[in-house]
């Protein structure tokens, strides 16, 4: 349900500001967000200052600096640093963006880093995505066929592999679904952008033989019209995917059923 | 605390099923394309009306063209809004408060509805019957 302001618990105070380094030449100033919710403190706002001449040019190099040489207490996801895994993502000056490919020099001002929007906060700039994940669990995304799996492989066209083309890139970072109001309000019913976009990759797939049910799965008015064509989604996509267009795609299959 | 698995809570009830979300987004879709043509016709039959004395509007609501594309407009135009209406409860309110946001929308349509087919037919039968 909608929530128009952060509850009680949930609204930033003013946090910690560290020294800056010395003899730094081009200083940056970073505003991260802080949550420890077994400390029973409300998130604050920590200022950390990089000096930009002995730190790697993306966001994630910095995060790493400042957790390595200043702060050893923040807590972030990272693994891939090359916009592969998703991990790393998190919002940054007031988008959801992949802090290990998007670079320190994109913001012109100071860098703001809070986590994903609207999800509850394990810790810092890590949010729980168990809903998220189970939630792309739900649309089993997996091949589904009756027929006997063939002796060699289940062939495909080049035409009908093309469809897969800027689907099967998503790599579940969650910005898509993060970004989405309809997702904030009812993420308990609504799969989001990301859970959808794997669903209507499966749909799609000419091996595939559960696109009834697949689609039965999805006749919902929240599982899946929730989607008001917000483009929040592909607007923030840090892989450039369109789930929106996807979502688009299924909502025409479900007219095709009945009309 | 509830200890159901995340799965569980991601399933949910299950899809709603048959004639639940694809009829409602069709529905919108189809009384979106009628109000395109729908409202630019009601304009014009209002315009038409406007600066006529009383007597004039009754003749000229009592005529099909003027009279049908009104009722039309009204009668569609709230069948969308009560749609309409409905995407902006399920996406604000839940549990009781969208239940009976729901059966007061739905109430207010149709008496919208009901109220401008009565008016409508009062006028053009008073203009027959005079």
């Amino acid at each position: 349900m909608v929530q128009f302001t952060l509850p009680k618990n949930s609204r930033i105070t003013v946090g910690k500001t560290w020294p800056k380094p010395e003899g730094a030449n081009r200083l940056k100033r970073f505003n991260i967000y802080r949550y420890d919710p077994e400390s029973g403190l409300n998130p604050r706002l920590d200022t950390y200052w990089i000096d930009l001449d002995k730190c790697g040019p993306m966001v994630l190099d910095a995060l790493n600096k400042i957790k390595n040489e200043i702060d050893p207490t923040l807590t972030f996801r990272r693994s891939c640093r090359e916009g592969i895994c998703g991990s790393c993502a998190m919002v940054i000056d007031g988008g959801n963006h992949l802090a290990c490919i998007y670079g320190i020099d994109e913001v012109a001002g100071d860098i703001n880093i809070y986590p994903l929007p609207h999800m509850p906060v394990v810790k810092d700039l890590v949010p729980d995505l168990t809903h998220f994940y189970a939630q792309h669990a739900s649309v089993n995304p997996y091949l589904i066929t009756e027929t006997p799996t063939p002796p060699k492989e289940w062939r495909q066209s080049i035409e009908d592999r093309k469809k897969l083309d800027g689907l099967y890139e998503c790599i579940l970072c969650a910005c898509c679904s993060t970004s989405c109001p309809s997702y904030w309000w009812n993420g308990d019913k609504y799969l989001g952008p990301a859970a959808l976009l794997h669903a209507y990759r499966w749909i799609i797939d000419s091996r595939d033989e559960a696109t009834g049910e697949r689609l039965d799965q999805l006749e919902d008015p929240f599982k899946l019209y929730r989607c008001h064509t917000i483009m929040n989604c592909t607007n923030t996509c840090p892989k450039g995917l369109n789930p929106a267009k996807a979502i688009g795609a299924i909502k025409h299959m479900m007219v095709d059923r009945v009309v | 605390m509830r200890y159901i698995t995340p799965r569980k809570a991601a399933m949910g009830l299950g899809a709603a099923g048959p004639s639940t979300g694809t009829q409602h987004h069709w529905t919108m879709t189809v009384t979106s394309v009628a109000l395109v043509v729908l409202t630019p016709a009601f304009l014009l039959v209002i315009g038409r009306a406007i600066g006529l004395p009383r007597e004039g509007v009754l003749v000229y609501f009592s005529q099909p063209y003027p009279a049908i594309v009104t009722a039309l407009f009204l009668i569609v135009g709230m069948y969308h809004f009560v749609k309409g209406t409905r995407i902006m409860i399920d996406d604000y309110l839940d549990h009781t408060e969208r239940k009976v946001a729901i059966i007061f929308s739905e109430m207010f349509g149709w008496a919208v509805i009901a109220a401008a087919v009565y008016a409508l037919a009062r006028m053009a039968l008073s203009a027959v019957i005079v």
